[in-house]
């Protein structure tokens, strides 16, 4: 409203005086766009450069010519097939173990200890500023072997790398919704805590659930220390170990990984609007 | 909007009398926050079917007191009981209290008909059942063609009354108001008011209303609790609470009043040199120093030449005319027919006289310049 009003009493002021009387939009607009667009594109060159590098590497053969030969012999490659089955199942013990931890977590601290939000945000923040390799160092010279020998152990390690971006998504999403009285209007009603949770808080969380359990798997999918140095060969790890048979195929397979990320991002959005729309249109709402 | 159904109440189930109204007794509740005192000692007792309203400035406990009898605080000390039991221990979801919100509160994820089932199913009730009765209830708010929508596509007043039907779909024993009104504009306001009394009137529920809008609160209520600082100032009906307010602070926060430094003779109060009854209420000062409080009404005044008083502001409010007299160094209010208004001008010298029946009385207090009107 404010930029229509503005440009209303440019428009006035130029019949009134004249064109060249008011600040002239002909000599700032154009600049201001320029500049726009420049941003843009160095911003966009900066994000796809690397990407279209790596996508034409990887589809390309040895004589450099185009081929999809590095994507097709990517599923038959040895230990492709168990690295690509470990990090799924590390995402999903992962994600599961995340949400169980972090979502009741969040929303007692909402809900009770509000005074203690800003204190737990700055733990959540901790994985960050400790680099992974003094945590996972740390883990292995003080566990039990049980624990050390499994490849849950390194689920257990991402909880706590995932944590920032958890901690953060279930924050905006508690923030946005008035928490306090939803819970209490359920008390009020007869709603039990587990009901509460069920019906009423973590279907207003749907996006920032989704956003959160996204953000842990794109974690995981791409975690390469931790993962080396417990001698575990996830996808990662398996990229930079066959990185020196062949760049094609490992190249390709980074470029799946985006890609397969990207697809995940995307359909779990267009599920998110879709449910929005088909929930309008079932009641005739815009 | 759309208007209550009236005719609605013949051919439901949800009639006058189904929903039984509880007695409660709030007492000698306190409750602290770190140094503040939010309920010192408060007690109140409500009739079953009774509708009180908690009436205050921001701070003053009423908000804290419902939200004791609901059930989302818990007392330092003091009792909650309900048709004599001791409810203080039972927690919210047993309670059995419909609660009206500020904010709606309705589940934005549900559509209205799942928001006013929502009590039901928790209750265990039959999916048919509760639609059926949440359907009655939509009707008894004139809602029912909106059943199949969601909150954030109905207006603040519509999301209000879907919110009173989920309260009263579980035949709550007390229904619970907390500023329901407040966050309505004006016109809603007024015809949902009107809206809550009649259906509260109708189901004979007891019905605690929290508010600091005083006309919502002498419009709606059986009684008006007027708090302060934790405490009960006055319960009494609004009428009673208008014209015999017992305290200064219920005097000064009802209505208008003025102050007039008087002397004590005995029994009397002299204010403008008429000797007046004075109410029985606030403890005098041990100092002499007293004020008389009076409403505009309480003051007649008679156009003289020769008058002490002269007129310094006027305001037609439609019947009467609200004129301020300066009688000396002391400001009144004075409420007139406005057909005797139309004859007096600002400037006019006026005799202004207490034609009350009795005064109240209370301490003085440093007296801040009486507003234009």
């Amino acid at each position: 409203m404010a930029a229509i009003g503005a440009m209303g009493t440019e428009m006035a002021l130029d019949q009134i005086l004249g064109p060249e009387a008011s600040p002239s939009r002909g000599r700032r607009r154009p600049r201001f766009r320029t500049w726009r667009l420049v941003v843009m594109l160095i911003a966009g060159a900066y994000f796809l450069a690397p990407i279209y590098a790596g996508l034409k590497f990887a589809l390309q053969n040895d004589a450099n010519h185009f081929s999809f030969f590095a994507v097709k012999a990517l599923p038959t490659e040895p230990g492709f097939g168990a690295a690509f089955w470990l990090s799924i199942r590390l995402s999903f013990v992962t994600v599961v173990l995340s949400m169980i931890l972090m979502v009741p977590t969040t929303i007692y601290v909402h809900l009770r200890l509000p005074k203690v939000r800003r204190v737990v945000e700055f733990i959540t923040i901790l994985p960050i500023v400790i680099p992974p390799i003094i945590l996972i160092t740390g883990v292995l010279g003080s566990y039990p072997l049980w624990l050390k020998s499994s490849p849950y152990l390194l689920s257990l390690m991402y909880v706590i790398l995932a944590m920032p971006f958890v901690y953060r998504s279930l924050d905006a999403g508690l923030s946005a919704i008035d928490l306090k009285t939803l819970v209490e209007a359920s008390r009020s009603l007869g709603g039990s805590m587990f009901a509460t949770m069920r019906r009423v808080i973590l279907p207003n969380l749907r996006a920032a659930l989704l956003s959160a359990m996204v953000l842990t798997l794109a974690l995981v999918l791409g975690e390469f220390t931790m993962a080396s140095l417990d001698l575990w060969e996830t996808i990662p790890v398996w990229i930079v170990n066959f990185q020196q048979s062949d760049g094609h195929v490992t190249v390709a397979a980074s470029m799946l990984g985006l890609i397969g990320s990207w697809v995940l991002l995307t359909l779990i959005v267009s599920l998110d609007r879709s449910q929005s729309r088909r929930s309008l249109r079932k009641t005739g709402g815009v | 909007m759309t208007q209550m159904k009236e005719t609605s109440m013949t051919d439901t189930s949800i009639t006058a009398g189904t929903t039984k109204g509880a007695q409660v007794e709030l007492d000698q509740l306190v409750r602290t926050y770190g140094q503040v005192r939010a309920l010192d000692g408060f007690s109140l007792t409500i009739a079953p079917g009774e509708f009180v309203a908690l009436l205050g400035p921001s701070g003053c406990g009423k908000t804290t007191a419902l939200r004791v009898l609901a059930g989302f605080e818990q007392p330092d000390s003091g009792r909650v009981m309900v048709d004599g039991n001791d409810i203080s221990d039972v927690s919210a979801q047993k309670r059995d209290m419909g609660m009206v919100f500020q904010s709606y509160s309705l589940f934005p994820n549900m559509s209205v008909i799942n928001n006013v089932t929502f009590g039901l199913r928790m209750r265990h009730h039959g999916r048919a059942d509760s639609r059926t009765k949440a359907g009655q209830l939509l009707e008894l708010v004139g809602l029912s063609d909106q059943s199949t929508k969601y909150p954030h596509q109905l207006s603040g007043g519509q999301q209000q009354r879907v919110a009173l039907a989920r309260a009263l779909a579980i035949e709550p024993r007390v229904l619970l108001l907390d500023e329901p009104l407040s966050a309505l504009d004006a016109k809603v306001r007024a015809e949902l008011r009107d809206q809550i009394r009649t259906l509260q009137q109708r189901l004979a529920i007891t019905t605690v209303f929290v508010t600091h809008d005083q006309e919502e609160a002498l419009s709606m209520a059986d009684r008006v609790c007027v708090m302060s600082r934790g405490h009960i100032e006055q319960t009494a009906s609004p009428a009673e609470l208008y014209a015999r307010p017992t305290t200064a602070f219920v005097a000064q926060f009802v209505g208008v009043s003025s102050r007039v430094p008087a002397e004590i003779a005995g029994n009397e109060v002299i204010v403008f040199g008429q000797h007046c009854p004075i109410r029985t209420g606030e403890p005098l000062s041990g100092t002499g120093q007293n004020d008389a409080l009076l409403r505009p009404e309480d003051f007649g005044v008679e156009i003289d030449p020769n008058g002490k008083g002269f007129v310094t502001h006027k305001s037609f409010l439609g019947a009467t005319t609200r004129l301020v007299v300066q009688v000396g160094e002391i400001s009144v209010r004075v409420d007139v027919r406005s057909d005797q208004g139309a004859d007096i001008e600002l400037g006019t010298h006026v005799t202004a006289k207490v034609i009350a029946r009795d005064v109240l009385v209370a301490p003085r207090v440093a007296m801040a310049p009486v507003e234009p009107l």
